[in-house]
């Protein structure tokens, strides 16, 4: 069983929009949180995966289905 | 121990303020950056709704330079405020929409504000500005209005050109050492190529003419069109949005065309659906229009020809084309698609 996260949906955002209200979330969230962000821009793909590289949050997983993006961080 | 002198840069994503962090960095200062999104950054949203297929989505330039910069960057959405920069500029506006000083002012003081906010709080800002290099915003005359209309006062460095300036804070506590800054100035990008290169950067991004779409002609004609048809000059984060997808079509003051160009627009523009009359050929490939204002019975069917035109059907002599109300109520349409003649030029936004 996978361990309970907080969601974020940003479907329908473009970016930057997705990150930064990923980026807003994570500021309230203590280290070891896992926050899913669910999103439909494809540049979320590339820019939530940079965003936690330069604050280094761990990108745990990020799934793309259909039209659909789930990336997975882990706060650090 | 000494404490950490530290440092907000404002990134833009481009070479200069990229340049002006690394100096800083390099003389042991904590440097974190900020980029505002304003919703007329040319970085993003294009990118994400056009030609999505094939090409792959194009990186956010801020964050690209923030992980070779290896520093944390903070996107700050300032939609809301920055209509008062953008509708009330106190300094004017550029050669298009682009209050570009104004502009400047609000950053540096957001930058400001926002490092007094964080824990311990940051010492001063840097910017990657040189004088001459832009003909408005960018003059000897207008650093130390942009140093004291921000409230940034002298804890505003700007390292590529801070030997043509007073010493600042910084330099005068020693916080950074000012033979170690630049006298970069005029529209030249000869020193900022070479300083680039001893720092070892081989690839940065140049955008054509500025960081934002209020300083491109177009642009500025529809963001002009929209206020004029709207009857006051405020705006929401949507029309400034469609304002960069499609082709922008108005037959009449009341009304609006925005006919997507490609799949990506097409896309991007179904999300509307629920807000706008839509309209699509059926009976043959074509784009997804929107329509906006308030067009009146015989308009739809004007609008019908017009988006006939655009799609595989502008040579047939019928094209049924469906109308989709926001509610979801639909009709059926049947057109003589207009020849390019029958569109006149004065209706293209
Ligand atoms: S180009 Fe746009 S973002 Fe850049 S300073 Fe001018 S108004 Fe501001």
């Amino acid at each position: 069983m996978s361990e309970a996260a907080e969601v974020l949906d940003v479907r329908g955002l473009l970016c930057p929009l997705p990150v930064i209200r990923a980026q807003d979330r994570i500021a309230g969230l203590v280290p070891g949180a896992l926050l899913d962000v669910l999103a439909t821009d494809p540049g979320t793909l590339q820019d939530v995966p940079a965003w936690c590289r330069v604050h280094g949050h761990q990108l745990v997983e990020t799934q793309s289905c259909g039209g659909e993006i789930r990336i997975r961080i882990k706060v650090q | 121990m000494a404490t950490q002198v530290k440092a907000v840069a404002l990134i833009s994503g481009g070479l200069d303020s990229m340049l002006a962090a690394k100096v800083v960095m390099e003389q042991g200062v904590h440097v974190e950056g900020v980029n505002f999104f304003t919703g007329f950054c040319v970085e993003g949203h294009t990118h994400a709704i056009r030609k999505r297929r094939g090409a792959k989505p194009k990186r956010n330039n801020a964050l690209w330079v923030a992980e070779q910069l290896g520093v944390k960057l903070h996107i700050i959405d300032v939609v809301e405020e920055y209509k008062k920069v953008l509708l009330q500029p106190k300094h004017g506006y550029g050669q298009h929409l682009n209050p570009c000083l104004d502009c400047k002012i609000f950053m540096v003081n957001k930058a400001l504000a926002w490092g007094f906010m964080q824990d311990g709080g940051f010492d001063f800002i840097i910017t990657g500005e040189v004088i001459g290099q832009r003909p408005k915003s960018q003059r000897k005359a207008t650093m130390p209005v942009i140093a004291r209309e921000s409230g940034a006062e002298d804890r505003l460095l700007r390292p590529l050109c801070a030997l043509n300036l007073e010493p600042t804070l910084p330099e005068r506590e020693g916080w950074v050492r000012r033979d170690e800054l630049f006298g970069f100035e005029g529209r030249s990008r000869k020193p900022q190529m070479e300083l680039a290169k001893r720092f070892g950067f081989t690839e940065w991004s140049q955008p054509a003419g500025g960081c934002c779409f209020l300083t491109d002609a177009q642009y500025s004609r529809k963001l002009t069109d929209l206020w004029r048809a709207h009857g006051h000059r405020n705006y929401e984060l949507d029309d400034i949005m469609l304002l960069k997808v499609g082709r922008h079509i108005r037959p009449a003051p009341h009304f609006k065309l925005i006919v997507s160009r490609e799949e990506g627009e097409n896309r991007y523009l179904e999300g509307y659906r629920k807000r706008f009359t839509t309209l699509k050929s059926i009976s043959h490939e074509g784009p997804l229009c929107l329509v906006d204002g308030q067009p009146g019975p015989g308009d739809i069917a004007l609008a019908a020809r017009v988006v006939a035109r655009y799609g595989q059907g502008r040579n047939a002599p019928v094209v049924t084309v469906a109308a989709e109300e926001a509610d979801g109520r639909r009709r059926e349409l049947r057109v003589a698609p207009l020849t390019p003649p029958e569109i006149p030029v004065a209706w293209h936004v």
